[in-house]
């Protein structure tokens, strides 16, 4: 994309909308694109060239050609009339991350759509069809640098198919939005030891302390030293993975107060390496951050809320 | 490894190439070899670079060819602008820039000058082929237009949706051919565009008709309010030839000047012609014309002697309106000079024919006898029409009538003004066409060079110049079904006689007829034939700011009706039979105050319903049952057949608080 400026209309600054948006022809805009305004001089050229040799069919060709642009502004515009817009999740990510916001493009019409593609004022989308009566997602992808809920604020649909003379457009601003992780630390240090002003619990570190568990199929992202390879060899090749789990009060806590760094996200940037660690390690851990601490758990599900946690901390 | 399909880097080229080649190929034809041999040559090295992904030449390089080029095409051409240079020049530059077309934005600019050198072409010549391969080409053009959108489309569906784009826009396009305003005359200057084709001019020697007779080129083409004339009054003037010295004759230079001292007699018949552009001043004239009609740019006058001029050469297709009298009575009083320069002839040659005239002379009652004496002769003697005639000595006259005695029409006509004059009567040579083919589809004569003639005019007391034909004496056929009926067998120009065939004849005649409405509909719609036709519709639309309006009024018209069956359909409601009787259903409920909610499913909206008018439960419940058969479940005609049926008995009464309660 070598310019995604957003287009300069609408002038007034359009509501935020929640529900399915129908593109209905009012809130759709149509303007020439450079390409356009060259053929058009192109056009009085010839114009100017069919008055000064006063030849017919340089008169009839060159309003063929004006007829052509009509025609092609009118499909320019119905190649958007009348798409339904409704969001659809978005993956979250790491701030720093490119974070992909999808719109899922419905087209309730015989007319099959092409060429469609979503447009911000940071970056735009690779163009989309919509087959009749189908639907499609368009993504929006765009670099996260800020963590939390985020908004991509107003965006446009536009097109430019069949002859690139016209650009056909829609500004929007719709209620979605990407949770964008904290960036996580780039310094691996260790997982914090035991909480000191907590000195029931004593975190085990790499596992030690825990209770072996049990044996189970290796799963991606198993940490390598909880292969049990004795055990895997044995078996014939198929990789186990030892399983532990942590007696009452030996839960590794992630704590806001144990980080080395002192600001806000540098903390959370911290907390989020650790997590994410931790998880790595398969470790039970906890987080306990100002005003909301998350019980010890283990699995995909705690890290989400987890790093969910440390997304929206400070947020509403 | 090669493959067979195309690599996909090369299609966004392929999609311009193509386009680009159908438009200057028929350019190609007439420009220096180098232009066209550069322009492979850029086309073979982008191709190049489009498979390597590098720039095969560099940005030095680049101007230094695009200078290289301009030079050249001013040394050919001595300039780069106007038709010939600046296309010359254009086709170099777009091959040159196919070197540095990368995006899809440079590749819809070359498309775009590729639209304007497809234009260029109308310069050229304007028929109907042209015309076709232009529209093809145009279509190519628009294909790779869509295809710098998106490259990655089949072809197939790309040109369809090229060609759909441009019949779209032809009714837009000729509403506003017909409505554009006309305007006057050239903005700057126009190239001299025709050279002095073949035709007849201001001179004829031995043979010059004789090669017009073998042209089958079209000369003009007529149209004739009522019947046209019968053949032997098709007399298409000319110029009118008093000087003979000898061996050839000359027009009067200058032509005479003044009003015309004729008076028309009986009916006059009014028609219009299209003359073909042949790069000389005169216009061709059947009778005395009522009045002349104006010539915008080139005014025309009339001689003395009804020779009708222009002041430029008519260089372009010609259209005119007029009326006249083909039969009419000229000069009955003619002033002295141009009578003594109507009698003059050579001092010397010729003893034998003016012997003979003298001849008739002394033995006349009066002037008609000797014109009779004289048409007797070329009846009564051995003469032959021919167009081979055998050479003439340097008497060319006394050779002819007393040797050869084979000749066509310049040899009759010239021979019988030398024997008019020898005899005292004013006498002078009409050069021009006489016939034309009347197309049975058109109702107009074509008129083409095998139609050119030479007659006589003799100036008698009391009746002023009158028309004397000699050919018609010696080959009355060649004035009743033209040239090629009166000519032996066997003597038939291969040009002519071929067209004769018996089964060619009506496709001649209907490709003519075409030729015809397209020269007179596309080519010659200029701002007079636009006026007359749309005074002819309207009188108010007679002016250009009515015009303005009419088209704009046409336009917004035809554009709203477009848009309005552009429109994207809904694509199931009107479709899906089941659908259609399901939405019958609905809003036979809505209607008595059971509107489906907006995101509400059959079952749940059947379950609302039937709660709220129990009485109707069953049969709400059934035809929902049915509807999901029919869109859901496989296909089954019969359910279909029943949904139909129930739902066309389902007339729910309006619910009040009595009925709504079971008895």
């Amino acid at each position: 994309m070598p310019s995604a400026a957003l287009p300069y209309l609408p002038w007034h600054k359009p509501a935020l909308e929640s529900g399915p948006v129908r593109l209905s022809s009012r809130r759709l805009y149509i303007l020439p694109t450079r390409s356009g305004l060259v053929f058009a001089l192109l056009l009085l050229g010839l114009l100017l060239g069919a008055i000064n040799y006063g030849v017919s069919l340089v008169y009839l060709f060159t309003f063929w050609f004006v007829g052509l642009a009509v025609v092609a502004m009118l499909h320019t515009q119905r190649n958007l009339a009348g798409l339904v817009l409704r969001v659809a999740t978005s993956a979250p990510v790491f701030a720093g991350e490119t974070a992909c916001f999808r719109l899922r493009v419905e087209n309730p019409s015989r007319l099959p759509r092409q060429h469609i593609a979503l447009r911000h004022a940071l970056g735009g989308g690779a163009a989309g069809d919509i087959p009749a009566a189908g639907e499609t997602l368009l993504e929006l992808p765009l670099t996260q640098t800020e963590r939390g809920w985020q908004r991509p604020g107003l965006f446009a649909i536009h097109g430019e198919f069949p002859l690139g003379l016209f650009r056909c457009w829609s500004v929007l601003e719709l209620d979605w939005g990407v949770l964008v992780y904290p960036r996580p630390a780039a310094d691996a240090l260790p997982l914090p030891a035991a909480d000191d002003d907590d000195s029931v619990e004593r975190a085990p570190s790499r596992g030690e302390g825990m209770e072996f568990a049990g044996l189970r199929g290796y799963q991606p992202g198993d940490a390598p030293r909880r292969i049990a390879w004795k055990a895997s060899a044995r078996g014939g090749g198929k990789l186990l993975t030892k399983q532990f789990t942590s007696s009452a009060g030996q839960h590794l806590w992630l704590s806001w107060w144990q980080t080395p760094e002192r600001d806000v996200e540098g903390r959370l940037s911290r907390l989020t390496r650790w997590v994410l660690d931790a998880h790595a390690a398969a470790l039970v851990y906890g987080l306990k951050l100002p005003g909301r601490t998350l019980p010890p758990q283990t699995g995909e599900a705690h890290l989400r809320q987890c790093l969910e946690a440390l997304a929206r901390h400070g947020q509403a | 490894m090669t493959q067979l399909s195309v690599p996909p880097a090369l299609l966004p080229l392929l999609w311009l190439l193509i386009p680009l080649l159908l438009v200057l190929v028929p350019h190609a034809t007439h420009q220096p070899l180098w232009i066209s041999l550069s322009w492979l040559l850029f086309a073979l090295l982008s191709v190049q670079a489009a498979r390597t992904g590098r720039q095969v030449v560099g940005r030095v390089l680049k101007m230094l060819l695009a200078l290289a080029g301009a030079a050249g095409v001013l040394f050919h051409y001595g300039t780069v602008v106007g038709p010939a240079g600046g296309v010359a020049l254009l086709t170099f530059l777009t091959g040159a820039k196919l070197l540095e077309t990368n995006t899809p934005r440079d590749r819809l600019g070359l498309l775009f000058v590729g639209c304007f050198l497809l234009v260029a072409h109308f310069l050229d010549g304007q028929s109907p082929a042209t015309a076709g391969y232009m529209a093809f080409a145009a279509l190519a053009l628009v294909a790779g237009m869509i295809a710098t959108q998106r490259p990655d489309a089949a072809w197939r569906p790309t040109f369809a949706l090229a060609a759909r784009l441009l019949a779209q826009a032809l009714p837009l396009a000729l509403l506003i051919f017909l409505l554009f305003p006309r305007p006057q005359g050239p903005l700057w200057g126009l190239p001299q565009q025709v050279a002095a084709r073949s035709g007849l001019s201001d001179r004829m020697s031995p043979g010059d008709i004789s090669q017009l007779i073998l042209s089958d080129e079209l000369a003009f083409r007529a149209e004739f309010t009522g019947a046209p004339p019968p053949p032997r009054q098709r007399y298409w003037r000319g110029p009118v030839l008093w000087d003979f010295d000898g061996r050839a004759w000359h027009a009067a230079t200058p032509p005479r000047g003044g009003p015309v001292a004729a008076v028309g007699i009986g009916q006059a018949l009014r028609y219009s012609l299209i003359l073909e552009a042949h790069g000389l001043h005169w216009l061709p004239l059947l009778g005395l014309p009522a009045r002349l009609p104006e010539l915008p740019g080139n005014p025309g006058r009339l001689g003395a002697d009804l020779q009708w001029q222009t002041r430029e050469p008519i260089n372009q297709r010609l259209h005119y309106e007029v009326e006249t009298y083909p039969e009419y009575q000229m000069e009955p009083e003619l002033p002295p000079a141009w009578r003594a320069r109507a009698l003059t002839l050579p001092a010397e040659g010729n003893p034998r024919a003016r012997e003979l005239a003298l001849g008739w002379l002394a033995g006349a009652a009066n002037d008609e006898a000797i014109v009779n004496q004289a048409l007797a002769l070329f009846r009564a003697q051995a003469f032959f029409y021919t167009l081979n005639p055998p050479r003439l000595g340097a008497s060319s006259v006394d050779d002819f009538l007393f040797r050869s005695r084979r000749g066509f029409c310049e040899h009759y006509a010239s021979s019988f003004v030398f024997l008019m004059r020898a005899a005292g009567l004013p006498a002078r040579v009409v050069t021009g066409y006489q016939g034309g083919e009347q197309n049975p589809l058109g109702n107009h004569l074509s008129v083409r060079g095998r139609d050119a003639h030479a007659w006589a005019e003799v100036w008698l007391a009391g009746r002023g110049w009158t028309r004397v034909d000699p050919t018609a004496a010696v080959a009355p056929a060649r004035v009743e079904r033209g040239v090629v009926a009166a000519l032996p067998a066997g003597e038939h120009p291969s040009g002519l006689a071929s067209l004769e065939g018996a089964w060619l004849r009506p496709l001649r005649l209907g490709l003519d007829l075409l030729n015809n409405r397209w020269n007179q509909w596309v080519l010659g719609y200029d701002q007079e034939r636009q006026r007359q036709f749309l005074a002819s519709l309207n009188p108010l639309l007679a002016h250009w700011q009515s015009m303005i309006w009419a088209l704009a009024m046409g336009a917004a018209l035809l554009v709203l009706a477009l848009a309005a069956s552009l429109w994207p359909r809904h694509a199931n409601a009107h479709r899906d039979p089941a659908s259609r009787e399901y939405r019958r259903f609905r809003q036979a409920l809505a209607r008595r105050g059971i509107p489906p909610g907006p995101a509400e499913a059959p079952e749940d909206y059947a379950r609302r319903a039937s709660g709220l008018r129990p009485e109707l439960g069953n049969e709400i419940k059934r035809i929902t049952r049915l509807y999901l058969e029919c869109r859901y479940g496989p296909a089954a005609p019969a359910s279909l057949r029943e949904l139909r049926a129930a739902v066309a008995a389902f007339r729910p009464r309006a619910a009040t608080l009595k009925t709504a309660q079971p008895t």
